[in-house]
């Protein structure tokens, strides 16, 4: 298992870079007065056939040549199951694949969220060739980081660029204090 | 809250600076392993202290990037560095603190720290 979820969104993330995705959406959704956590992720990478999605909870399953298991999909899964929440994929080959996991936000083995801030900005700045859409829901207060929207302002300049890097750290941490004051998830 | 104008400011700032996009060929590549097995051992902190660290240092022929798993997850986690005509360095076991003493060693002063290198720790 992981220690935090945030590591979790980087590891599935990671498996949507791998599957050649160039627009990953990933929101995170926390509403107290119903008790959940979401977290959903959205790629447009290869995808994945019937035969090979209904394979992929499944430990033994990978397409890894490094290693025979693969533990990515089972850790995010248990981590919600084991709060009494839920777990989905959907996929299509070409059309991309979506993950989402849903955790009582209030259940005793709930991992900590962790620092998501950082998970998003290593993706980011790491990934330069992807573009990523980044919600933050929390309660009614929302924000969203669309890295088209940086990149239409910046012109040729890198995400990766130092400054525009420390941006990126900035808009995030800013932004979500903004959104749930705080509050420890 | 963070505005767009700032981001904006940033941009008319570095217009017409040179040398702002070196040659991607002549870059010092350092890979951290970010799988599964890298993650869990650690390797979000490693990650994280290589590129703070090139940053603060205006190491600005390095650039610091993650890939999927390596294939020694014992070993993790796994920084590779890769230098324009030289052979790989493969480091194992890292942590912040030894990714610290590779950029100071290796990447500033060209020195492999051989015994975090996965030669010496494989005997
Ligand atoms: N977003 C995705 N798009 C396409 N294929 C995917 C995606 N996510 C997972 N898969 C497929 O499911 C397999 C299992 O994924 P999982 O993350 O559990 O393990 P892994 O990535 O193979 O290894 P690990 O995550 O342990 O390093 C992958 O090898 C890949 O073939
Ligand atoms: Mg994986």
């Amino acid at each position: 298992m992981l220690q935090e979820l945030s590591l979790n969104v980087l590891d599935i993330v990671s498996n949507s870079i791998r599957a050649g995705a160039n627009l990953i959406e990933i929101t995170v959704e926390v509403d107290r007065e119903r008790d959940s956590l979401t977290i959903e992720i959205n790629d447009n990478g290869c995808g994945m056939t019937k035969e090979q999605l209904a394979m992929v909870e499944d430990p033994f399953y990978t397409t890894r040549t490094t290693r025979k298991i693969g533990l990515g999909v089972p850790f995010f899964k248990m981590a919600a199951l084991g709060t009494g929440g839920s777990f989905h994929i959907s996929s299509a080959p070409k059309a991309g694949t979506k993950v989402s996991a849903s955790f009582i936000l209030s259940h005793i083995d709930r991992m900590p969220l962790g620092d998501i801030n950082s998970t998003i900005h290593t993706l980011i700045t790491m990934n330069t060739q992807i573009d990523f859409v980044y919600t933050y829901k929390f309660d009614n207060k929302q924000f969203v980081l669309d890295t088209r929207q940086f990149r239409e302002i910046l012109g040729d300049i890198p995400l990766d660029n130092p400054e525009v890097s420390a941006y990126i750290k900035e808009y995030l941490e800013e932004n979500k204090n903004g959104t749930d004051d705080g509050y420890q998830i | 809250m963070k505005s767009l104008e700032e981001l904006k400011a940033i941009r008319e700032k570095m217009q017409g600076q040179i040398g702002l996009r070196s040659e991607s060929s002549e870059k010092t590549r350092v890979v951290v392993g970010m799988a599964t097995c890298g993650i869990a051992s650690g390797a979000r902190p490693v990650l994280n202290a290589l590129s703070d660290a090139v940053q603060s240092k205006g190491l600005s022929n390095v650039q610091v990037t993650m890939t999927g798993c390596i294939g020694l997850c014992q070993y993790e986690p796994i920084v590779e560095v890769f230098e324009p005509g030289k052979d790989k360095v493969t480091y194992v076991k890292m942590t912040p603190e030894k990714a610290l003493e590779v950029v100071d060693q290796h990447l500033i002063r060209g020195q492999v720290v051989s015994k975090y290198t996965i030669a010496e720790v494989l005997g």
